[in-house]
């Protein structure tokens, strides 16, 4: 039987316990087209790094000559709320992501995110002694997702005891990012519906923040009005959408991805153990090697480009292979090991340029707390079974459950 | 052999580098890191650890950073013989000798210069040190100068609107300190932006609450009776009172030190190959003496090989590294010094990046934003190539920008790109002044070159 092209394979679940030798033979066609309108695959980290940084570049879906046609990127951005500012160009990108940032960062709210250190310290604490005395958990299920949840349904102010009705709708709008192509009209519709439900969810807290605004970031969008104006209505409930989403279903990831790493590196998690601190480059080093953001799908061109001497047409869907650029021997040393000393980490963790993730001090603060945490407080952890079962997702890809055996809780 | 030597310079040979600031420091962790185990002396004539000055004319001004605590990081131990608070003051090219203002002598194998550059004072001497009359170059400068804006003066003046000019203006105004500025040219930032973008910077003062003077030059400055400054008298026959008064008028290369000793060093600097080896006046290149930094002019094969002076940060990191890496490398290693000159400032709450040499481009096209918003991406061409950009608040389009410099692709940019405004379809003059016309430092200055254009006469520097 002749083997699926190359880009057809990304999707295929085979290979989501271990992507990166795909990735290998990614790169050795730097830029990849095998079908008429299957999408050019770049898969290097220079050239990566050059597109997220071109202005001919667009995350606006309406400039794809085919609109509707990719099975990655299809629309889990429509169904009634406009599009939030991921999937915007400048200057409305621009401008939406400063607002939203007034509530968010610096120079207004420098300290919003180191602020909240202390109170993510006492969530994972909580999680932690919540686990009683349990010598088996399932790290996903009982600790890495419920955790950023809480935190964003804070930093937000969405009620934390709503989780079990918005997941209804969030598992369907991230299922839509899923890459198989049997179900994508299917789970483009389902995704649709759900983002609209979520968004009338919100907009009843939204209303009320609008009455009487509170100290958390919903109030924060309703309220700004700085040199750019406010959002409308609509611009608001699409970027809460966006925040929610993305400020859990990715870092459940990261913090899964890292302990797993972490459990087949037991010298580095054992200096973790002693030496928090090492956190910090621990988590550079994940975004780098086991980067829960694999792939950037949503990227077309305004213009006839040329990369590595191959014209990409104006129109054409790309798919910037942020995983395979970060271990592209290229651009860094030894890419397919593990080591949190490396010099240099300067990974594609995060994408880059105007898009670059919008909440990574947020994230970034969360993974180190939450591995620190784990590497202190569980006694002699070791994985039951390696793989662990994956999610489907090949964008976010990340483990569905791990299981992990520990002696005690310190 | 000449292996051999190599061989026992880098294991006990001598290197000296004079002007322990950013280059220098730079430089003396890069010859450790490549393998150097001799003897590393570092001489600086100003009695401080390397500090980094960037923040003076901008956090420290603020008061969010003291003037004292701006070190430079060490990226490593260096294990060298600092003589610090002591000036290089002669050197013996024959015999490979610097000469210390205390009279001693120091030999060496291999010579860095990297005395960098120095504030340009005011010209009239008597008018320069009444007290409030000040300069920002080092920390002392900064310190001295944080002192009397926290003290509350009625007003200050800036004589200049370049780069730093700007950015003192910037700093006052955030504290609440009335300020004028005085320029020469017809706007701020013309000698290293143009008048297109000049007239951004322009507004962006007014706006910002000061009081923006162009096309005066200032004629004098008045004294009290016990010699604090007190007023400023422009070429406008204005008068106006003000009790700090800071020239920022560019910049002067330390190369004084170096007159007679045969070197190529001059008012414009030291030339050097792009290996940063030193030329001697003839415009031989020297084999044991480098130069990096501010204080260095070098040929870009970029930019038609011209010689550039780069003021710039970066520059002086990088060229540092390279020299470093020269100097203790064989021929056949060495590394040319290719850095994409590289720009950032801040003022008035707006980041202001560049990359190339703006100053050579003839045109300017407008890509991204717009002029009118102060958030815009401006390309520069010069003759029919992007020669350099420039982003107010946009900063992350810049790297595509290097790479178009690097690749010498076509002006005017014709292809679309995002935000590209119907009204900036055209490319337009970027309006630079005249060269042969002084303004306040660009900070980035050129000459031409061609070996027709070589002098064989040497004239001595007068600044
Ligand atoms: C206020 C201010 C703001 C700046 N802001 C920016 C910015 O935003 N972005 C940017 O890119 N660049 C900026 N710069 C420029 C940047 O700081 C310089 O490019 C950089 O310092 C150059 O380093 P250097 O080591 O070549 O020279 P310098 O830092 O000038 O160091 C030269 C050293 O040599 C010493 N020296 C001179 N003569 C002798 C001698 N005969 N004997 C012994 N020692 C001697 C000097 O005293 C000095 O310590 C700024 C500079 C200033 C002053
Ligand atoms: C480990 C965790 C995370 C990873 C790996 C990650 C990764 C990414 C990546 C790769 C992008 C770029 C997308 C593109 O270029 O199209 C992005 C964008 C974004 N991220 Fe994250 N993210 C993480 C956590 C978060 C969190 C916690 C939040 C919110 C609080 C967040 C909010 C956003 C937003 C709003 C964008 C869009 C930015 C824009 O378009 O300007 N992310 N993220």
């Amino acid at each position: 039987m002749p083997k699926a092209p190359l880009f057809r394979q990304i999707t295929d679940f085979a290979h989501r316990a271990d992507p990166y030798p795909l990735y290998e033979e990614l790169r050795r066609t730097p830029v990849l087209h095998e079908e008429a309108d299957g999408p050019f695959v770049i898969s290097s980290y220079w050239d990566i790094e050059a597109l997220l940084h071109d202005p001919r570049i667009s995350s606006d879906a309406t400039n794809l000559a085919a609109a509707g046609a990719d099975e990655l990127s299809h629309s889990d951005e429509t169904g009634g709320l406009p599009p939030s500012f991921i999937r915007l160009d400048p200057p409305e990108h621009d401008r939406l992501r400063r607002i939203a940032n007034r509530g968010f960062g610096p120079p207004r709210r420098p300290r919003r995110i180191e602020g909240m250190h202390g109170e993510l310290e006492e969530i994972v604490a909580g999680l932690l002694d919540g686990l009683g005395d349990a010598r088996q958990i399932d790290l996903v299920d009982q600790f890495a997702y419920p955790f950023p949840v809480t935190v964003i349904c804070r930093l937000l102010g969405v009620p934390r005891e709503d989780e079990p009705r918005f997941r209804a709708w969030v598992d369907p709008i991230v299922a839509g990012l899923d890459p198989d192509s049997r179900t994508s009209a299917d789970s483009a519709r389902a995704a649709q519906e759900a983002r609209l439900q979520l968004g009338m969810y919100l907009s009843g807290l939204v209303e009320q923040r609008t009455r009487e605004p509170r100290d958390d970031l919903l109030s924060d969008l309703v309220t700004s009005h700085g040199p750019d104006g406010s959002m409308t209505m609509m611009e608001v409930l699409a970027t809460a959408v966006l925040l929610l989403i993305a400020g859990h279903e990715t870092t459940v990831n990261l913090i899964t991805n890292g302990m797993l790493t972490l459990l087949r590196h037991p010298d580095v998690l054992r200096r973790l153990a002693r030496d928090p601190g090492l956190s910090v480059r621990i988590v550079e080093e994940l975004l780098r090697y086991e980067p829960p953001v694999q792939i950037v799908p949503q990227r077309t061109c305004i213009a006839d480009i040329e990369v590595r001497g191959v014209i990409i047409p104006k129109g054409s869907r790309i798919w910037l292979m942020l995983a395979a650029g970060n271990r592209d021997p290229e651009r860094f040393k030894d890419p397919d090991r593990f080591d949190p000393d490396r010099e240099d980490i300067q990974h594609l963790g995060f994408g880059s340029g105007v898009h670059s993730c919008f909440g990574a001090p947020l994230a970034r603060l969360e993974a180190q707390i939450a591995l620190a945490a784990l590497a202190r407080r569980l006694e002699n952890p070791r994985l039951v079974a390696d793989p662990p079962p994956y999610r489907q997702n090949a964008i976010l890809r990340g483990p569905r459950h791990l299981e992990i055996a520990f002696d005690g809780l310190n | 052999m000449a292996g051999d030597y190599l061989d026992r310079l880098r294991r006990e040979g001598r290197i000296v580098i004079v002007g322990a600031s950013l280059a220098g420091l730079r430089a003396a962790e890069t010859l450790r890191a490549e393998g150097f185990t001799g003897e590393l002396t570092l001489i600086g004539d100003e009695p401080h650890e390397p500090y980094d000055r960037p923040p003076l004319s901008k956090s420290v001004l603020l008061g969010m950073a003291s003037p004292r605590r701006t070190e430079l990081p060490h990226r490593r131990e260096i294990d060298a013989k600092w003589r610090l608070g002591i000036a290089a003051t002669g050197l013996d090219l024959a015999a490979k000798r610097v000469r210390l203002a205390d009279g001693d002598e120091v030999p060496y194998d291999r010579l860095l210069i990297a005395t960098g550059v120095r504030a340009r004072p005011w010209l009239k001497e008597d008018e320069a040190r009444l007290d409030g009359v000040c300069l920002l170059r080092t920390r002392d400068d900064a310190a001295d100068l944080v002192q009397r804006l926290d003290a509350g003066p009625r007003r200050v003046f800036v004589i200049g609107a370049g780069f730093a000019g700007s950015e003192v203006a910037s700093a006052c105004r955030e504290k609440g300190i009335p300020v004028t500025v005085a320029e020469r040219a017809g706007a701020p930032l013309v000698g290293a932006l143009g008048g297109v973008i000049g007239a951004v910077a322009a507004d962006l003062q007014t706006e910002n609450g000061v009081d923006l003077r162009t096309h005066v030059t200032v004629t004098g400055l008045e004294g009290d009776s016990i010699g604090r400054v007190r007023a400023v008298h422009l070429s406008d026959e204005s008068v106006v009172e003000a009790d700090v008064v800071v020239v920022s008028l560019g910049s002067q290369r330390n190369t004084e030190w170096l007159t007679g000793s045969g070197l190529g060093a001059g008012p414009r600097g030291i030339a050097c190959d792009a290996g940063c080896r030193a030329f001697d006046f003839r415009g031989i290149v020297t084999d044991d003496v480098f130069v990096a930094g501010d204080v260095a002019r070098s040929p870009h094969a970029l930019f038609g090989y011209q010689f550039l002076s780069l003021e710039h940060w970066g520059n002086a990191v990088a060229q540092a590294e390279t020299a470093a890496h020269n100097m203790i490398c064989h021929g056949a290693d060495r590394r040319p010094h290719l850095w994409m000159p590289a720009f950032w400032s801040s003022m008035f709450g707006v980041n202001i990046k560049s990359v190339g040499v703006p100053p050579m481009g003839d045109q300017l096209m407008i890509t991204q934003g717009s002029l009118a918003e102060r958030r815009f991406v401006g390309v520069y061409g010069y003759q029919g190539r992007v020669i350099a950009a420039v982003t107010f608040d946009n900063a992350r389009w810049l790297e595509f920008y290097a790479r178009q410099i690097e690749r010498g692709a076509p002006f005017p940019v014709e292809y679309p790109t995002m935000d590209r405004r119907p009204e900036n379809r055209q490319p337009v003059a970027a309006d630079f002044p005249d060269p042969s016309l002084p303004t306040h430092g660009p900070t980035v200055t050129l000459s031409g070159y061609s070996p027709a254009d070589q002098q064989l006469v040497f004239h001595p520097a007068r600044h």
